[in-house]
């Protein structure tokens, strides 16, 4: 009974539930590591060379920041490959998220340097 | 057979599990619990009236004595790597479980035990890290009492560390339940789910180490 269970419950899950997607393989997972890190020294270097000074250093950070976030999201969460409530779900708030986030700052001056 | 299936998981109206549907909502909530925190800690950011400060040195009258810029970007560094290193972990333990037993996914590296351990390690690890930051911190006079950064600081790394430490203590469960009775293919939905926490986890740290430590 419990093997019976068991084996409904794990074709209801990947089957059924029509949830089997394609997923990245190894090497690309470890390919996707690499990037991250390599994103992350080059992050870290720019930080102690002068071009911290740039006014050009915040915008590439945080290009850099949202290029690692995307990556992680789509390659690791699998999002790219899931199925679209699950993007909605996701992308939903975090519209909302980042746009109360930039409202704020916006209210707080910090945009107007007060 | 039929009637345990559909006492088990009846079939749901979008045709999904339920239970993915719910991390991801959980997980969309978290993205505002935390955008909350961050908006805090930038609008915070450069309104402390005495030291010491994450950037800039302090020195008398601001502050009694000199204090030097508070935060060690090269122990975050270290710390950003192996969270970064740790969702590689988990990713690979997904992939051992979902296959558990298919060809290529034999010996230590297809052992959804080890990557298991070596995610809650490397988790655990960033923990220690945190924990040396805060008490480095707390040590130079930095408390979440003394100014508003040390408020929205350890407000939002805190935060943060607390859901790093939910997930290890999940990881853990997860390979509790693998060396007592073994996770196969059929569980591979319950390691996803704390798949997605982690990385989620690891996101918002990505998200805070620019926002926070890099950016002055």
């Amino acid at each position: 009974m419990a093997d019976q269970f068991t084996h409904t419950h794990a074709e209801t899950d990947v089957h059924a539930m029509g949830e089997v997607h394609e997923h990245p393989t190894w090497k690309q997972y470890k390919w996707v590591a690499l990037i991250l890190t390599l994103i992350t020294v080059v992050e870290v270097w720019i930080y102690y060379t002068p071009f911290k000074e740039s006014p050009l250093f915040v915008p590439v950070l945080l290009i850099m920041s949202a290029v690692k976030f995307a990556i992680v999201v789509l390659f690791y969460m699998h999002l790219k490959y899931d199925h679209k409530l699950f993007k909605a779900l996701f992308t939903g708030p975090l519209i909302i998220a980042m746009s109360t986030l930039v409202a704020l700052l916006f209210l707080f001056g910090k945009f107007s340097g007060r | 057979m039929t009637a345990v299936a559909s006492h088990a998981h009846p079939p749901t109206s979008t045709g999904l599990d339920h239970r993915k549907i719910a991390i991801w909502a959980f997980i969309g909530s978290e993205c505002m619990l935390f955008a909350s925190l961050i908006s805090t800690y930038l609008i915070y950011k450069g309104r402390s009236v005495v030291g010491p400060f994450p950037h800039e040195a302090c020195n008398p009258p601001v502050c009694a004595t000199h204090l030097n810029p508070i935060l060690n970007i090269p122990v975050t560094s270290f710390s950003t790597f192996v969270l970064l290193m740790s969702s590689l972990a988990m990713v690979l333990a997904l992939a051992a479980v979902e296959n558990k037993g298919k060809p290529g996914y034999e010996g230590l590296l297809g052992s959804s035990k080890f990557w298991l351990i070596s995610t809650a390690v490397l988790g655990i690890t960033f923990l220690g890290c945190q924990a040396y930051e805060f008490t480095s911190f707390v040590h130079e006079g930095l408390t979440i009492r003394t100014n508003l950064f040390g408020s929205s600081f350890f407000t939002l790394t805190g935060f943060h560390g607390a859901h790093v430490t939910a997930g290890v203590l999940w990881l853990i469960t997860l390979l509790a339940i693998d060396i007592k009775r073994g996770l196969g293919p059929k569980d591979a939905l319950l390691v996803d789910i704390a798949a997605l926490y982690w990385h989620f986890v690891d996101v918002v740290w990505i998200a805070i180490f620019t926002l926070v430590y890099l950016i002055k």
